[in-house]
């Protein structure tokens, strides 16, 4: 027989790019475990005291040993869905028409201005928040509100600037950016004949933007809204400086909040026992966790609305 | 809108002036199309007969699908892309100012070259999108009537009755093209533009849709855009032939009964093309 005629060529590139390939994946999935292990190691202690109480005791006060985490969950939670619900809304807009409306010679600029303002650090987004939004929201926007609508619990009660719904407008102003930009690439990427198909039916542009562009790029701009989602639940500073501090759970959106990122950096020097430290190591480790959750939800909900449609 | 611009307007549809022995559908009129600057079509003038299958034939860049695209103004939809001349639908031209193209697409309706169901709506609603637009069609039992009228004329009702709900793409190639013909007729025009509707299908699919081309011929003014001159010959009853100059613009070179242009060519660049000698 002889030598054999398809006799493997011996690929040394090949292998250590598959190996390169692999390690960086698996590093990173190390990562995760790692960082999970840590918070769990780290937060043992208030884990073993407080138990799964902790998860519901809403008193916050060191000095007597009192730690509960609903205020911060609560916090987290509100600001960061009252900020996705309208920057969903504001990004959507903004990138259909970006993509489909603006002449080229605006939308171009316009693109590149809107990438520019993912690219503003937070606590710039903070000091605007702080010294612009905040007063305004106190003399102007907040008694607006409150003179309409005054009757909803959700706009009851003083007005001091900051609090839950100024920390949910700035994190929506950050998150319009990462929805707006993203979705724009989806909703550009949308083929042609998808489009002509609609007008080919005497649709308006309008009618095509809403009947075929926008389902066709659905999966692109639900995946844009949970990531901007998992920016505003991890946001810091810019929430810290806006949001008021205070751990209280309020109805009224006036009302100053925390969120577990806020108490995180704001007590963690301060932190003198070894409980209050393992207490605030305990509320990274439900921040981290709250974040994978809503992740995986949200991804579980876009398969579900999809399959929905596609595979009825 | 102007008055000469009325019949373009949703409530004309389905209203066809043309009972009479009427002998032109569709008249176009020295119409020459441009993407950008450069010119892509020029000078081009022929009629479409009612009721009858024409084939655009020609080699690959002769223009025919720019063409096609002109008689339904969804060329215009390209970005820089522009139209001069005229195209008269029954009488009144659909470039005349202050006309509405999406009233003129409601008359004059378009398949694709590849199928292009809306992938994120079933069977039943890829059927009635169109109606959807004017608001009709609102109640399922509205839908089921258009839907099985228009799959029974696009002959795919017997293979989708039981799974309308199912989305476009779990069809095949040659399914999702038929239920694209069913989408284009449920809104009643009165001419269907066909852009190479079997080129991205197998032989038995393609020879259900030049069946239908037969069929549908008895109803609605076919114009069909082929690479496929067999094709041509079979389904069509008229043909246009069009080629690129010397300067790359498509040109219309000959026009005439199928039986004739394929046999007798009075154009010697016909007879080559039909021949095979180019293209």
């Amino acid at each position: 027989m002889g030598e054999p005629a398809f006799r493997p060529r011996y690929r040394v590139g090949d292998r250590l790019f598959a190996w390169a390939l692999n390690l960086s994946t698996w590093f990173y999935v190390a990562l995760i475990v790692g960082l999970f292990t840590v918070l769990l190691a780290g937060s043992w202690l208030a884990i073993k005291s407080f138990g799964l109480h902790f998860l519901v005791a809403s008193s916050w006060d060191p000095v007597t040993g009192h730690f509960g985490a609903l205020p911060f969950i609560f916090g987290t939670i509100v600001s960061s869905v009252i900020a996705i619900a309208i920057a969903a809304v504001v990004g959507i807009a903004a990138a259909a028409y970006l993509a489909e409306f603006a002449p080229p010679l605006i939308a171009r600029p316009l693109a590149f201005l809107i990438e520019l303002l993912a690219a503003v650090p937070s606590v710039v987004y903070g000091l605007w928040g702080l010294f612009v939004l905040a007063p305004v929201m106190r003399s102007a926007i907040g008694p607006a509100i409150q003179s309409k609508l005054g009757w909803l619990p959700l706009f009851s009660g003083p007005i001091y600037g900051v609090g839950m719904l100024t920390a949910s407008l700035i994190l929506a102003l950050m998150i319009v950016p990462t929805v707006a930009a993203i979705s724009r690439d989806f909703i550009e990427g949308v083929a042609v004949d998808q489009r002509e198909a609609m007008l080919a039916l005497g649709a308006t542009t309008w009618e095509t933007v809403r009947r075929a562009v926008l389902p066709a790029a659905r999966p692109g701009i639900f995946g844009a809204c949970v990531l901007a989602l998992g920016r505003a639940l991890g946001e810091t500073i810019a929430t810290t400086m806006v949001i008021g501090n205070r751990p209280a759970i309020s109805a009224s959106l006036f009302a100053p909040g925390y969120t577990l990122a806020s108490v995180i950096a704001n007590e963690f020097t301060e932190a003198t026992t070894q409980v209050y430290i393992s207490t605030l190591i305990g509320l990274g480790l439900l921040l981290f966790v709250i974040s994978i959750v809503v992740n995986a939800a949200a991804r579980i909900l876009m398969h579900t609305v999809l399959r929905n449609v596609e595979e009825r | 809108m102007p008055i000469s611009a009325d019949v373009f307007t949703a409530t004309a549809r389905g209203k066809r002036s043309g009972e009479g022995p009427s002998k032109v559908q569709l008249s176009v009129r020295s119409l020459s199309a441009h993407y950008g600057k450069r010119l892509a079509i020029r000078n081009v003038s022929l009629d479409f007969k009612p009721r009858t299958v024409t084939a655009l034939i020609g080699p690959s860049g002769c223009g025919k699908t720019t063409l096609l695209r002109c008689l339904n103004r969804i060329h215009e939809v390209t970005r820089g892309a522009s139209v001069s001349g005229v195209v008269e639908l029954e009488g009144q031209d659909i470039y005349a100012p202050g006309v509405d193209p999406v009233a003129v697409r409601r008359r004059v309706g378009m398949v694709f070259q590849r199928p292009n169901p809306f992938p994120t709506m079933s069977i039943l609603d890829n059927v009635v999108a169109g109606l959807r637009l004017v608001g009709e069609c609102r109640s399922r039992g509205e839908k089921l009537e258009v839907a099985e009228r228009t799959l029974r004329l696009a002959a795919l009702w017997d293979e989708v009755k039981d799974k309308l709900d199912r989305s476009g793409l779990s069809l095949s190639g040659g399914q999702q093209q038929r239920l694209c013909i069913a989408r284009a007729l449920a809104t009643e025009p009165e001419v269907l533009l066909m852009d190479e509707p079997a080129s991205a299908l197998d032989p038995i699919s393609t020879a259900k849709i030049e069946d239908l081309m037969s069929t549908l011929a008895e109803r609605y003014t076919i114009i069909v855009v082929t690479h496929n001159m067999q094709q041509a010959a079979r389904v069509s009853q008229e043909t246009a032939f069009m080629l690129a100059g010397e300067d790359g613009v498509g040109e219309l070179v000959e026009f005439g009964p199928t039986t004739e242009l394929f046999t007798r060519p009075k154009d010697r660049r016909t007879e080559d093309y039909i021949t095979g000698r180019f293209g």
